[in-house]
């Protein structure tokens, strides 16, 4: 017998077993689809944030160096040690820009929520950075229309706004912003440009609803209070580490630390994100594998046990192939073809279903359903019916034929 | 009686564990040969190993110790799957239940063995519908056994039996569930068959149905009582006298 009418052969009195039963096949079936539906739903909704967080992730720039007060993802120490450091002062930019060598651009950027007039129209809570003209280097800022304010309009304090897609698009729906006057504030700003639309923060924050004003303009607007972060983009990101020890050597210079004391000052950079969401990503996925292996292997013990009933129930019919010259792999393949029809359908189904809940779900959550899931979803459904119905399977290819003629 | 020896058992045991070191000696020594184109009709009383001998010639069962050669090939030892494909290509079988497979229609039951055999789709299709109009059951090839009646359905088995072209059919009470006129009919098939050279090995406890064969062997408590031709007439030749038959040679061996 070739392999291909064996598993033709099996296809065929499987999809006769399963026509001859199908309220069991279904009920059955209904294990694996939970089964598949959570496995692919989960992995719809990692790998959705994931990328959500992989977008959000490049605003922060990976060769972007953020010298704060406090370290990002917690830090290893107690919190009020960071809360008792000193505070982080403007003129840190410019003594570090005088030292470094190895950093391209350093701008000091202090931040407000403020509200944004043009005519009638109002902009509230919108984001107002204070910054040098640096920041267009440092960020590596595009612009939908206009430019960035200069060195010589950030030393002269002149009122000069660049302005946030999504604040042009509330305040001026209609026409160019480009030349209009905005107030800040109850301020006078020129615009001068608008930048490139940069999308939100994890789904949670836009981060086009912001202003961009020079920093002299903000103490003006906010009071000198506000400590800024120091943003300092390295010139090459081959020498990440080395640029990062250089501008530690002198953070340390400047706040005057004797080698024996830590440093007061945190050094931030995007690895420190991505690491802290890769570990949150991992635990949510080590969680959500553990749920959904669970609910498979209920499915799979489902579908064991609909199996042993199947081989009993079909002893006699078994001896009588088995006289007829069917070998052991010939039922072997038979049984396991049946097993795996009722996960591939329940995968299938599990899977049809997922799609449009993954639509759903992305109303709450950033979720992606990219084809390689499907393709997971589809093995391992196929992988369970093979697993649980070896067992069964082989049973029933080890029966004595004398035995199971006997049967009845 | 000539031809060439299509089975041939020597000294041939099957020894039960019943457990408890308690052993059933179903078949003690038994030693028989059947040529090709022989008529054969195996009786005896329940319990007699009649059943246990069918199932070693059947090559569904294998002996404890002794030689079976079935077409001058040793299948005393041989694993599953050997024996799986000597079923497949040499023996064929009629149950008295059928055996037929339920969901399947008759075409498809007859088609079984070639499958198994590995002839090509076209090819087996055709041999079987041949087959099946060969036992009178031509306008019948898609019913399902519950569409057909006891002789039909007794009818598709032999020519599931028969489409391999097995050097032996192996019949057992192949008339136990039909009626008498039924089973009349399928008696007088199995003597067209063996008219036209088929070996043929009746396993039965009723006298007048092995009385069809040309040669009854008799089996008791696991050994052979007698093992006569049967006259023209269809008397059976003084198969009272055991004292003339040695048990373990059977004038055969």
């Amino acid at each position: 017998m070739t392999f291909g009418d064996e598993v033709r052969e099996g296809f065929k009195l499987s999809f006769a077993a399963l026509n001859a039963n199908k309220a069991r096949a279904v009920l059955t079936m209904l294990g694996i689809i939970i089964g598949i539906v959570s496995v692919t739903l989960m992995g719809a909704a990692i790998s959705g944030l994931t990328n959500a967080f992989n977008n959000s992730i490049s605003s922060i720039g990976a060769d972007v160096l953020y010298v704060q007060k406090w370290p990002w993802g917690g830090g290893d120490n107690e919190w009020w040690k960071y809360r008792n450091r000193r505070d982080m002062k403007i003129d840190y930019a410019d003594k570090i820009r005088r030292d470094a060598t190895m950093l391209a651009a350093v701008a000091p950027v202090v931040q407000r929520l403020g509200t944004i007039k043009f005519g009638n129209r109002t902009a509230n809570n919108v984001i107002v950075d204070g910054t040098t003209s640096d920041l267009a280097y440092v960020s590596n800022m595009s612009f939908t229309d206009g430019r960035f304010f200069t060195n010589v309009e950030t030393r002269g304090d002149r009122p000069l706004a660049v302005l946030g897609s999504d604040v042009a698009d509330q305040l001026f729906p209609n026409q160019d912003p480009i030349g209009k006057t905005i107030k800040v504030n109850g301020l006078s700003f020129r615009v001068i440009g608008v930048r490139s639309k940069q999308g939100s923060f994890l789904g949670m924050f836009s981060l086009d609803n912001l202003v961009i004003i020079p920093i002299g303009q903000f103490q003006d607007i906010f009071g000198t209070h506000f400590h800024p972060t120091i943003e300092a983009r390295v010139a090459d990101s081959k020498d990440m580490e080395d640029a990062k020890e250089e501008l530690r050597g002198i953070m340390r210079k400047i706040r005057g630390l004797t080698p024996y004391q830590e440093d007061d000052f945190s050094i931030n950079q995007q690895d420190l994100l991505t690491n802290a969401f890769n570990k949150i990503a991992a635990v949510i996925g080590g969680v959500g594998f553990f749920v959904t292996a669970l609910s498979l292997f209920v499915g799979g013990i489902g579908i064991m046990n609909i199996m042993f009933v199947s081989v009993t129930e079909r002893t006699k019919e078994i001896g009588i192939r088995k006289a007829l010259g069917a070998r052991r792999r010939t039922i072997l393949a038979q049984f396991l073809i049946e097993s795996s029809l009722i996960c591939l359908g329940g995968g299938l189904i599990g899977l049809g279903l997922s799609y449009p809940l993954s639509m759903l779900l992305d109303k709450f959550l950033p979720t992606a359903m990219p084809v390689s899931l499907a393709i997971i979803g589809i093995v391992i459904s196929l992988a369970v019916g093979v697993i649980s119905g070896i067992v069964p399977a082989f049973r029933a290819s080890r029966l004595d034929p004398v035995d199971a003629l006997r049967y009845e | 009686m000539g031809g060439q020896k299509v089975i041939e058992l020597v000294k041939v045991n099957k020894v039960y564990d019943m457990g408890a070191e308690v052993q059933v000696n179903a078949l003690k020594d038994i030693s028989l040969s059947i040529d090709s184109g022989e008529y054969v009709a195996i009786m005896g009383p329940s319990g007699s190993g009649k059943t246990t001998l069918m199932n070693i010639l059947g090559c569904l069962d294998t002996p404890t110790s002794g030689l079976y050669l079935f077409d001058s090939v040793n299948v005393s030892d041989m694993d599953d799957n050997e024996l799986a494909r000597i079923r497949n290509q040499g023996i064929g079988f009629v149950f008295q239940t059928f055996n037929l497979i339920p969901r399947s229609d008759a075409l498809h039951n007859v088609e079984l063995p070639l499958i198994y055999s590995g002839v090509p789709v076209s090819e087996r299709k055709e041999r079987a519908r041949k087959t099946l109009e060969m036992v009178g059951l031509g306008d019948r090839v898609h019913h399902k056994p519950n569409e057909l009646s006891g002789g039909q359905r007794q009818r598709v088995a032999i020519a599931r039996a028969l489409i391999n072209d097995p050097s032996i059919i192996l019949a057992d009470e192949p008339t136990g569930n039909l009626d008498s006129k039924t089973g009349d009919e399928i008696m007088l098939f199995f003597e067209d068959l063996y008219a036209r050279g088929n070996t043929i090995i009746l396993v039965t406890h009723e006298e007048y149905i092995a009385e069809h064969a040309k040669r009854i062997i008799r089996i008791r408590d696991g050994m052979i009582e007698s093992d006569l031709p049967i006259e023209r007439n269809g008397k059976v030749k003084a198969h009272h006298d055991t004292e003339k038959v040695t048990v373990g040679t059977g004038g055969q061996g």
